[in-house]
């Protein structure tokens, strides 16, 4: 047990903030113009049909209870129902994750490879011409907006030389390697500057730290040095910045998947705030925010388990 | 002024020399648009749909024969707006809640800290796209949207700020002297906790002019016709195949006024924040 007890702790710190994402999305639908259940219902409903609608959903009821009603809905994956969908949302939304992770998790490692890759180069040539253009790349790189990549991406790959397809999704994962790999190096080529840029300064700083130089002063070859030491330490700095990461990469698949056509839950979101179909923009949100909680317990039980000086 | 000239042109970093020429020379085309361009940037002008760029119109034209270089010109405008309007109102609630919490501490921080919390959990962007989806999109959902998202980073660094000054010396002396609370948080806690919230705000220029040209791409932002360069990038997807010129034009506009002030915010930091 001893330096994981705080990993069983962890997940009821979390009670407060998944509290607060829930206050919020609730006062985001009780913000939102009209009447959800006649919008729901269409102009034509009978009085009866909206009273049970409204009683089901508990809006007939004060807001506290109308609050408590929600959340009780919303553990039960109960989100209610889409307009333009037809149908509950809960499933809906449960279709859309696949897609939606697979483009983050594709593009996240080929991210990382990238990251590593510069990081080295940049960290290892200090001051040099390779280092300066890989500062200047992550300077640069920050203020090019995604969609624009990817188009530049399709004009030239899949247009002009047609190696990759322009949009869509495949069936099997397997394939999803080939159609998705586009989106997925859009979306490394967005977050590998963020990366490389802290991988780059921690390598650094590493190479600095007394146990580096008290090796290279013992005549340990500077490159043994380096890769037994100075890299692996230097990771650890890297993986804490994935929860940052993580909120910045959930904004860049809405628009990525718009760019490509990928049946996940940013063009969900998108197409639904322009058919006002206001529950399931919600529902995307919430779904969304618990991803970046759940992210950051990842990261958290990660750097556990690499780090044994975590105890907190 | 000779003293900033002088120092402009011996002391400055090269990063925001040329940042701040590029940046500069935008805001010089989108005021004096009009003067540039004899072209109406809304005007359809069917007769010369998907015109290549040539001798009449600079960079072509679009999908119902705009000209391009007139509507990248005015589009400017609204760029260069959205970049302004959605860093001030951050910057100003964000300092503003730094210093409240950091200065009084106690219950109050701690509220104002779990709200912080919340909001950073919310994916930036999708917390955005959610409360621009209740207000519909306009340039007031878009400033009001990004203020109650964008405040946390700004209130974050203040109070850290803040926090150490609080303890200071020169701050005791100013509550030994029974100054009041207001006083010595505006006169003498904010102008020494702004340095680090400064540098930031011209890195969150250029995040904020992606993510606003980026709601234009989506149709969450400007409306069409107006001219924005999300929006013309969005437009000319379709003609990508055959007409290259509608959206890459925009995009290469988008590109050098981020690098010009991704430069400034790069310079900016270098001479306020040398340690960094």
């Amino acid at each position: 047990m001893g330096r994981f007890a705080f990993l069983l702790r962890r997940p009821f710190e979390l009670i407060p903030v998944l509290f607060g994402i829930s206050l919020i999305t609730f006062i985001l639908l009780q913000l939102t113009p009209g009447d959800p259940v006649r919008l729901l219902l269409g102009p034509k409903a009978s009085e009866a049909a909206i009273a049970m609608v409204r009683q089901k959903y508990g809006l007939d009821q004060p807001v506290f209870l109308q609050y408590l009603y929600y959340i009780k809905n919303v553990v039960g994956g109960d989100f209610g129902q889409s307009i333009s969908f037809r149908s509950a949302i809960g499933p809906v939304l449960l279709d859309r994750i696949g897609p939606t992770l697979y483009i983050l998790v594709y593009g996240l490692t080929l991210s990382v490879l990238l990251t590593l890759a510069l990081g080295v180069m940049a960290a290892r040539n200090r001051g040099g011409w390779v280092d300066q253009t890989i500062r200047l790349i992550c300077v640069v790189g920050v203020g090019i907006p995604s969609y624009f990549v990817g188009l530049l991406l399709v004009l030239l790959l899949s247009l002009t030389f047609k190696v990759f397809p322009v949009s869509g999704y495949a069936k099997s994962p397997l394939e999803n390697l080939y159609h998705l790999f586009l989106p997925a190096l859009t979306i490394a080529i967005s977050v590998t500057p963020i990366l490389t840029r802290n991988f780059r300064a921690t390598l650094l700083q590493q190479m600095n730290a007394g146990y580096a130089v008290a090796a290279l002063s013992k005549g340990v070859p500077e490159s043994a040095v380096f890769w037994r030491h100075v890299f692996w330490n230097s990771l650890l700095p890297t993986v804490s910045l994935f929860g940052v990461v993580a909120s910045f990469l959930i904004g860049g698949t809405v628009v990525i998947e718009n760019v490509f056509n990928i049946p996940g839950l940013g063009l969900l979101l998108v197409r639904s705030v322009l058919s006002r179909d206001y529950l399931v923009v919600q529902g995307v949100t919430l779904v969304m925010a618990s991803a970046i909680v759940l992210s950051n317990l990842l990261v958290d039980v990660l750097v556990a388990v690499l780090d044994p000086r975590v105890k907190t | 002024m000779t003293a900033a000239a002088h120092w402009l042109r011996h002391q400055a970093p090269a990063a925001l020399l040329i940042g701040l020429t590029v940046t500069l020379i935008w805001v010089g085309l989108a005021l004096f648009a009009p003067l540039l361009t004899p072209f109406d940037p809304i005007k359809i002008d069917a007769a010369n749909a998907l015109l290549p760029p040539g001798a009449a119109h600079p960079l072509g034209t679009d999908s119902v024969g705009r000209d391009l270089l007139a509507r990248i010109l005015y589009g400017a405008r609204m760029d260069l707006l959205m970049a302004f309007a959605g860093v001030v109102g951050p910057f100003l609630l964000g300092t503003a809640i730094g210093l409240l919490a950091g200065y009084s501490g106690g219950w109050l921080d701690a509220v104002l800290m779990r709200i912080l919390e919340v909001t950073i959990s919310f994916p930036y962007f999708v917390l955005v796209i959610a409360i621009v989806s209740i207000m519909g999109p306009s340039l007031k959902s878009y400033t009001v949207s990004l203020t109650i998202v964008n405040w946390v980073t700004y209130a974050r660094l203040v109070r850290a700020e803040t926090l150490v000054l609080s303890h200071a010396d020169f701050i005791l002396a100013a509550r030994v002297l029974r100054f009041g609370r207001l006083r010595i948080m505006f006169r003498h806690i904010l102008p020494n906790t702004i340095v680090p919230s400064a540098v930031f705000l011209m890195t969150d220029a250029v995040l904020t002019i992606v993510l606003g040209s980026s709601l234009g791409f989506l149709g969450l932002g400007v409306q069409p016709p107006t001219p924005e360069w999300g929006v013309m990038i969005a437009e000319g997807r379709t003609y990508l195949g055959s007409a290259w010129w509608i959206s890459l034009c925009p995009g290469v506009a988008l590109c050098t006024l981020a690098f010009g002030l991704s430069l400034v915010a790069d310079g900016v930091a270098q001479v306020l924040d040398p340690e960094a």
